[in-house]
């Protein structure tokens, strides 16, 4: 290469360095306002994928005196990484806390982006069990959808502060209530309300606009729903759908869903008809009031299936 | 028991030595079951039933049915299903009782990757005859097993069956259903680095008074709670009996009474 070219070129690369690498990292993360103190990101409504980078769920931050939690981490180290860099274009307070909600990879890969906050992990106390469980197999699954350089760099570290019941963070001046659930959306979900802003964040165990995806228990998911509309937020974010939601109205489709699909799969057993047709027309008319619902709707379909076969 | 655990090893280290992608694995595990018999591919006698697309790779339904041409005197003898691309291909085998007119079994099973399918069927004269389907899964055998653990494990050994209520007259319709993790031996804990240990279900029988109706000889394929719907003849027999047992040589049986029409 000639010199003159040579030095052209370093001195391009030196005037656009910051724009890359910013771009790359705060730029276009959207972090919204939802109520003084509390801000959120939409997931894409999707499945991850390379182009996403596993952005895929809600997640979001609450701000008090002292400190910030952080409510899930995203669904890789980079979306993580920008995820912190919005976080601290928006404060400087420290994070105290990372709160992931159960243990999909949509909501813990970006945990590793944390790790040097000093930022204790927060989870229900069943979330190492299924992390220690299933890590190896996400890893492994999402190798190929996510690229090995995006999969070798996540870290699916146990929570140390583990939710039994019921726990309470103090941010200063601002306190947030945890209660960890039994099995429904997964087995380790874990609730986060914020009395200041009367905000639930519901995690996966609200669902608006992308159909709910079983990988717990149909029945606990709807054994819990009273409980959860109990709750006094008065609005809600959940873990895929639009930003805020009311509470508890946000509950009605995932209700709604959940008694079609019931309806229609006992009905199956009633008749007889096995596990592979009852998933194929169970809960059909739901199909246009969701997206992905031919993505999960059979596979929530197969389990609940072999659920209520059980367990009537 | 030893036969399929050495068929087992023999499974393991032979997907080791092929390349996931081999594209005949068929050839090499038609000589480890089959020696050098020969098989009829066709389905005159079998069909298997399975989805193109498996929507949930560790819970994949599958129906096996058998169909003998009437003035035929030959009977099925013995149904082996294989899923060429899993870690242990042979997935079961099962057992016909010489006067249970055993017509379709059904169950679900673990695919881990696409694969074919098939069902090799063995008549009373020792003829065989193979029919298969290709199912695209992936994962099955290694994907985390138990959605919830701590009710499963409370559940371990429990078992129920089920009476459907759509049988022609003489014959049954039933599903045996046991509460069994059956791990593959196949999901590692992340923290440990260890493999979860394998423990499934190798046998299950289900008789009808002191007849055999079907027994299976399964693996890690067959799926959490193992879970199997047969139709059959009735023989007018009081009392439907299941026994079962896992690698860990625990025992599970369950009997329950029969009514001249349903349970």
């Amino acid at each position: 290469m000639r010199p003159d070219r040579f030095w052209l070129r370093i001195t391009v690369l030196a005037l656009v360095w910051p724009w890359l690498t910013a771009a790359d990292v705060a730029g276009n993360f959207a972090l919204q306002q939802i109520a003084p103190g509390v801000y959120a990101h939409p997931g894409a409504i999707a499945q991850a994928d390379a182009i996403n980078q596993g952005d895929i769920a809600n997640l979001a931050i609450v701000i008090g005196e002292r400190g910030v939690a952080v409510i899930d981490a995203g669904g890789s180290v980079a979306v993580g990484r920008r995820f912190l860099a919005a976080i601290r274009a928006v404060t400087d307070k420290p994070i105290l806390y990372v709160v992931n909600t159960h243990e999909h990879p949509d909501h813990v890969f970006g945990d590793a982006a944390f790790a040097e906050t000093g930022a204790a992990f927060v989870g229900h106390k069943n979330l190492p069990r299924a992390l220690a469980a299933r890590g190896p197999f996400y890893l492994k699954r999402f190798r190929d959808i996510l690229g090995p350089a995006a999969i070798d760099e996540v870290r699916l570290a146990a929570p140390t502060v583990l939710v039994d019941d019921r726990l309470e963070l103090d941010l200063g001046g601002r306190k947030l209530e945890l209660r960890a659930w039994p099995p429904g959306h997964t087995d380790c979900d874990l609730t986060v309300y914020d009395p200041q802003s009367r905000t639930l964040f519901a995690g996966d165990l609200l669902f608006t606009g992308h159909l709910p995806v079983i990988d717990g228990s149909i029945k606990g998911w709807i054994g819990e729903l009273d409980a959860l509309a109990a709750l006094p937020a008065t609005q809600a974010m959940p873990g895929h759908g639009p930003l805020v939601e009311p509470w508890p109205a946000a509950l009605a489709d995932e209700r709604r869903y959940f008694a079609t699909l019931t309806r229609d799969l006992k009905g199956a057993l009633g008749r007889g008809d096995d596990m592979r047709r009852a998933a194929d027309v169970a809960a059909a008319s739901e199909r246009g009031q969701w997206s992905l619902f031919d993505v999960y709707n059979a596979r929530n379909a197969s389990a609940a299936y072999a659920e209520y076969e059980w367990d009537p | 028991m030893a036969l399929l655990r050495n068929l087992a090893l023999l499974g393991v280290l032979a997907t080791g030595a092929a390349a996931q992608t081999a594209p005949d694995s068929w050839s090499d595990i038609k000589k480890q079951l089959f020696s050098e018999s020969s098989i009829a591919e066709d389905d005159a006698y079998v069909s298997l039933d399975a989805p193109p697309r498996a929507e949930d790779a560790a819970l994949t339904p599958v129906t096996m049915k058998v169909h003998v041409p009437a003035g035929d005197a030959r009977h099925v003898v013995r149904l082996s299903l294989v899923i060429d691309e899993n870690p242990v291909p042979l997935a079961g085998v099962f057992t016909l009782g010489a006067k249970a007119q055993v017509a379709s079994i059904a169950t679900r099973v673990r695919v881990n990757a696409y694969t074919n399918m098939r069902l090799v069927a063995e008549l009373s004269d020792g003829s065989l005859h193979m029919t298969k389907t290709y199912v695209k899964a992936a994962g099955g055998c290694s994907a985390p097993a138990t959605k919830a653990p701590d009710e499963a494990n409370a559940q371990l050994g429990k078992m129920k069956l089920r009476v459907i209520d759509d049988a022609k007259p003489g014959r049954g319709d039933f599903v045996v259903m046991l509460r069994h993790p059956n791990n593959s031996g196949l999901q590692m804990d992340q923290v440990t680095r260890l493999y979860t240990p394998a423990r499934y279900v190798d046998h299950l029988a289900v008789y009808q008074n002191a007849e055999l109706i079907f027994s299976v000889e399964g693996g890690i394929s067959i799926s959490e709670d193992p879970n199997f719907r047969f139709d059959f003849a009735r023989r007018d027999a009081k009392t439907l009996r299941v026994e079962a047992s896992d690698i860990d040589h625990a025992e599970f049986k369950a009997s329950w009474p029969l009514d001249g029409k349903g349970s």
